[in-house]
């Protein structure tokens, strides 16, 4: 009775006596949500138009943020490095379609799915050979991004919010905005739908496969920069962001693969889910839930939904 | 003459099906038998037993358990580290518990368990497939690393949060603890390892290995030959698990000698998936080629040039290894599928009509 | 071509009967109340035009896809539902449009895979693969040897079937079809793609499928020609409905099916 107790009532009593600790709960899981969903949005970019699960996603963002921050660090100044980041990333997205979409054009997605892996170790090993392997700090200041906290009373105690962590709600939302009207409104952009529904459309609109792949995988890559930028700033720039750039994965299934409003809301979902359970319901087994919650939660999901929440119900065909 | 006849069918039929149909491969293969049971020890230092063949082994068997379920029968796993944590753990209390049955029976009962968590995570299999399933089994990866880290009942309520593998003796003559010799553990090593892969070659081409390779190819088609794809894959996850976990447990028992959490991380699953890739999806062989490249390349990098008077720094090694690791899996999914096993095969092929080059 | 007398003798009664079979995906009809039956031993061919509905039909019977309405009855048991593998345990094998099969195993292991539903050794005894299950394992294989022998395909027995041209690997799937030793064979469009040798080659192996084991058989397919020398008795189907059911003679001069294949690009060729 005691354990049913303190599962299924005291967390909410909990909520209910502490306002202003629910309301900060939420806003950390919301930007925890938010940056989630911008790796996933990488993702989805790169699935849409060339079939390719590209787990590198997260490793992406950290390789970016490695090289702006190890560029300043080399005595560059702070926008020069982000421009040479944006040129590294674009020579990287050229590099990958040459030495590793081609090759393996008309493999099976698993196999494209596992070559990623492969791109992932490279960019690990290169990143640190190059930059060298203990963590970073973000160059925040030097990008005119904020720092300290704004805080505001009320709610019985008091809701403190880092303004960096504004900052990152406001411009992961831009960058959603124009992503979305890329999409829609750009010929471009058409054409990347298009490519999503068959190759030959995309053809047909005079722009080559080839082409459409290294613009996507620059997209994805200038998406990483942003996301690099702002995760570094709220922590340091190290490998070990990995683990955390794995979150993205859940979050995407959650959302189906193809969906960016999808990439969104499971952004939201695990980020504000996870946080939600290790506050609340975290202590009851001992702490560090946050490290699988979020799979879990996609498991769970995917056993009812095996589409994900917003993908397409797929209909075999044999 | 009708019976004379069906036994001649008979034999010819199962020769044709014996796994070495060739014989300089059976001459081959018991030439390595004998390099690997006597050669060996009786050479071998502590170096080359507990720095190369041990580990080398032991990553052969985890290799093979993975390459059941995701060369064979198409399921890719990201939680292989974990399910090699729970053969050991498993192996750690089966041996607190019964202190006097011998360890060997423990290291291969704790498999039993690893299998039984494998199923219960493969379980979702049926319905959620390729990546959508690779992400559900790092649920398993994380929530098993999670529980070795906060059930202190797990490693037996130690201060440093570690297994510390006990003394345990056969016949009189330590096996596992700080006074087993290298030599020891590596017969008892290689002995585990050679039968596990003969039963595992055995699996493989017969009935069931055929099932699990459908499944593979064409799971909609499988199921229309009759076969029943939750069985087929739930067995492949349990076969599979049972191979990783004896692997994490002699990883542990027989290996290092005693190991935290962070052993069993996902670093560990990829490293095994990249042996499975490297050394061909779908060979057994390919799995020892596999192992032996990825494990054996650092202490190359290491070995080589330190030889050669440039001692290289230990992380340079590591980011090195990450580079030249990444670089093959793209190359081999990319050129060939079927990985090194496959470059042998060729090479044998080779061989078999030299010196006529057609 | 059989005389029509001889035809009457052969014709058993129903083995599968198909009532009132409908079936959507989203707002696309596939099938709306389509009825028909297919007797014992007899060679029942399903035509139409492209998107006319025959593979999805197929797919219900086989219990690929649940039907939205009605209901069907095989050998004698009525159902409306029933798992794909449900199917092959009662006897229903299957060849398909644009092939199926195991492409990393190699012909030998894609027709012995057909026997799964025959064969009965235990885990226990595979894990040391002496014994009974390599006698089994033999027993098997010879069966599936003569398969192998029947469509003359023992040059190949070894190879990855995904190597193979595409005729041969038509073939292949039906030696894992017959593997299976059905009493009800599907097959979705056999000589799609194929030369007019490959066709005479494949319409032989059906007939004496048909002959010599008395294996009921549905095909669909395009060829009006295969179709009027090989089979007993016709469905047509247009838009996901029947618009003829008759001997292929009558087919032929049927004013409704003449309408319905008129535009169609590859019309009736007879
Ligand atoms: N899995 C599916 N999801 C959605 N629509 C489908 C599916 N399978 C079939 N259809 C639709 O159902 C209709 C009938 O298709 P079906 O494949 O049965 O036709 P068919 O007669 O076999 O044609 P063909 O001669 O081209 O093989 C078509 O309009 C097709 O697009
Ligand atoms: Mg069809």
């Amino acid at each position: 009775m005691d354990i049913l107790y303190k599962i299924f009532i005291d967390p909410f009593v909990q909520m209910g006596t502490a306002p202003d600790l629910l309301v900060q709960t939420l806003w950390d899981g919301l930007v925890a949500g938010v940056l989630y969903a911008l790796i996933a949005l990488g993702f989805v970019l790169i699935f849409k138009a060339s079939g390719v699960f590209n787990f590198a996603q997260g490793i992406m963002v950290v390789f970016a943020a490695l090289t702006l921050v190890g560029l300043h660090e080399h005595g560059v100044p702070a926008f020069v490095a982000l421009g040479l980041t944006v040129l590294v990333m674009l020579v990287l997205a050229v590099g990958v379609e040459r030495l590793m979409l081609r090759p393996l054009v008309n493999q099976s997605s698993i196999i494209l799915f596992m070559a990623t892996f492969g791109l992932t170790y490279f960019l690990i090993g290169a990143g640190q050979i190059v930059f060298g392997g203990s963590p970073k700090v973000m160059i925040a200041s030097d990008l005119f991004l904020p720092s300290g906290a704004i805080e505001f009373k009320g709610l019985g105690g008091f809701v403190s919010l880092q303004k960096i962590d504004i900052a990152a709600v406001i411009i992961a939302s831009v960058m959603v905005g124009v992503l979305a009207v890329f999409f829609q409104r750009t010929r471009i952009g058409r054409a990347l739908r298009a490519v999503a529904d068959s190759h030959q459309a995309a053809l047909s609109v005079g722009i080559s496969l080839e082409q459409i792949w290294v613009i996507v995988w620059f997209a994805a890559g200038v998406v990483a920069i942003a996301t690099g930028i702002l995760w570094g700033a709220r922590s340091e720039v190290s490998f070990a962001l990995q683990i955390i750039a794995l979150k993205a994965l859940p979050v995407l299934v959650l959302g189906g693969l193809t969906s960016i409003p999808g990439a969104i809301v499971g952004g939201l979902i695990i980020g504000i889910g996870e946080k939600l359970g290790e506050f609340y319901w975290g202590p009851l087994l001992g702490g560090g839930i946050e490290n699988w919650l979020a799979y879990v939660i996609a498991l769970g999901v995917l056993v009812f939904r095996p589409q994900g929440l917003f993908g397409e119900k797929i209909i075999e065909r044999i | 003459m009708l019976y004379r006849e069906v036994g001649q069918y008979k034999t010819s039929y199962a020769a044709d099906m014996a796994i070495f149909p060739i014989l300089q491969d059976r001459i081959g293969l018991a030439a390595i038998l004998l390099i690997a049971f006597v050669v060996i020890p009786l050479v071998g230092h502590d170096f080359l037993l507990n720095t190369v063949m041990i580990p080398f082994l032991i990553f052969t068997l985890a290799a093979i358990g993975l390459n059941l379920l995701t060369g064979y029968t198409g399921l890719l796993s990201l939680g292989t580290g974990g399910f090699m944590g729970v053969g050991a753990y498993a192996c750690l209390k089966l041996t607190t518990i019964f202190p006097h049955v011998n360890i060997v029976i423990w290291v291969l009962a704790s498999g039993l368990f690893s299998a039984a968590v494998g199923v219960l995570f493969g379980l979702p299999s049926l319905r959620i497939k390729g990546f959508y399933l690779a992400v559900a089994t790092l649920a398993a990866q994380f929530f098993l690393e999670w529980c070795f880290i906060r059930i202190p009942w797990l490693y037996n309520y130690s201060v440093s949060g570690a297994i510390e593998v006990p003394l345990r003796t056969l016949m009189g003559i330590p096996v596992t603890g700080p006074t087993a010799t290298s030599l020891t553990r590596y017969l008892i090593v290689l002995s585990i390892v050679v039968v596990m892969t003969w039963v595992a070659s055995n699996l493989v081409h017969g009935r069931i290995g055929r099932t699990w390779m459908a499944v593979r190819d064409m799971d909609l088609a499988a199921e229309l030959v009759g076969i029943r794809l939750l069985r087929a894959k739930l067995l492949a996850f349990a076969v599979s698990s049972f191979y990783c976990g004896v692997a994490g447990a002699m990883m542990v028992f027989l290996w290092y000698g005693g190991a935290e959490a962070e052993v069993f991380a996902i670093d560990q699953s990829f490293l095994v998936l990249f042996m499975v890739i490297i050394g061909g999806l779908g060979t057994l062989t390919g799995s020892f080629f596999g192992a032996a490249l990825i494990y054996i390349l650092p202490i190359v990098l290491r070995e080589i040039p330190a030889a050669l008077g440039l001692p290289v720094h230990p992380s340079t090694v590591e980011q090195l290894t990450f580079v030249i690791v990444g670089v093959l899996i793209i190359v081999f999914l990319a050129l060939e599928p079927n990985g090194l096993a496959r470059l042998w095969q060729i090479g044998k092929q080779k061989l078999r009509v030299w010196p006529f080059p057609y | 071509m059989r005389a029509p007398s001889s035809r009457e003798v052969r014709l058993g009664e129903a083995l599968l009967a198909v009532e009132n079979v409908s079936l959507a995906f989203g707002g696309v009809r596939a099938l709306t109340d389509v009825s028909f039956d297919i007797r014992k031993g007899e060679i029942r061919a399903i035509i139409g035009p492209n998107g006319a509905g025959k593979t999805s039909m197929l797919n219900v019977i086989n219990g690929f896809y649940p039907p939205n309405t009605g209901r069907i009855t095989f050998k004698g048991e009525a159902r409306t539902t029933m798992r794909p593998y449900a199917a092959a345990l009662g006897g229903i094998a299957r060849t398909f449009q644009n092939l199926a099969l195991f492409r990393g195993m190699t012909t030998l292991d894609n027709i012995m895979a057909g026997r799964a539903l025959k064969m009965h050794r235990g885990f226990f005894w595979q894990l040391i693969r002496h014994g009974p299950a390599l006698r089994e394992e033999v027993e098997h294989r010879r069966r599936v040897e003569e398969i192998i022998d029947f469509l003359e395909i023992a040059a190949i027995r070894k190879v990855q079937v995904g190597r193979l041209p595409y005729g041969l690997q038509k073939r292949v799937e039906l030696g894992r079809a017959l593997a299976m030793e059905p009493d009800l064979l599907l097959l979705d469009e056999p000589m799609a793609g194929m030369n007019l040798e490959e066709k005479e080659d494949m319409s032989r192996f059906i007939l004496d499928v048909n002959q010599q084991y008395g294996t009921t058989i549905a095909l669909i397919e395009h060829d009006m020609g295969v179709v009027m020398d090989l089979s007993d008795r016709v469905v047509v189907l247009d838009y996901g409905r029947k618009i003829a059911d008759a001997t292929p003679d009558e087919v032929k001069c049927d004013k409704n099916v003449i309408r319905a294949y008129l535009g169609e690009p590859h019309g009736i060729s007879a």
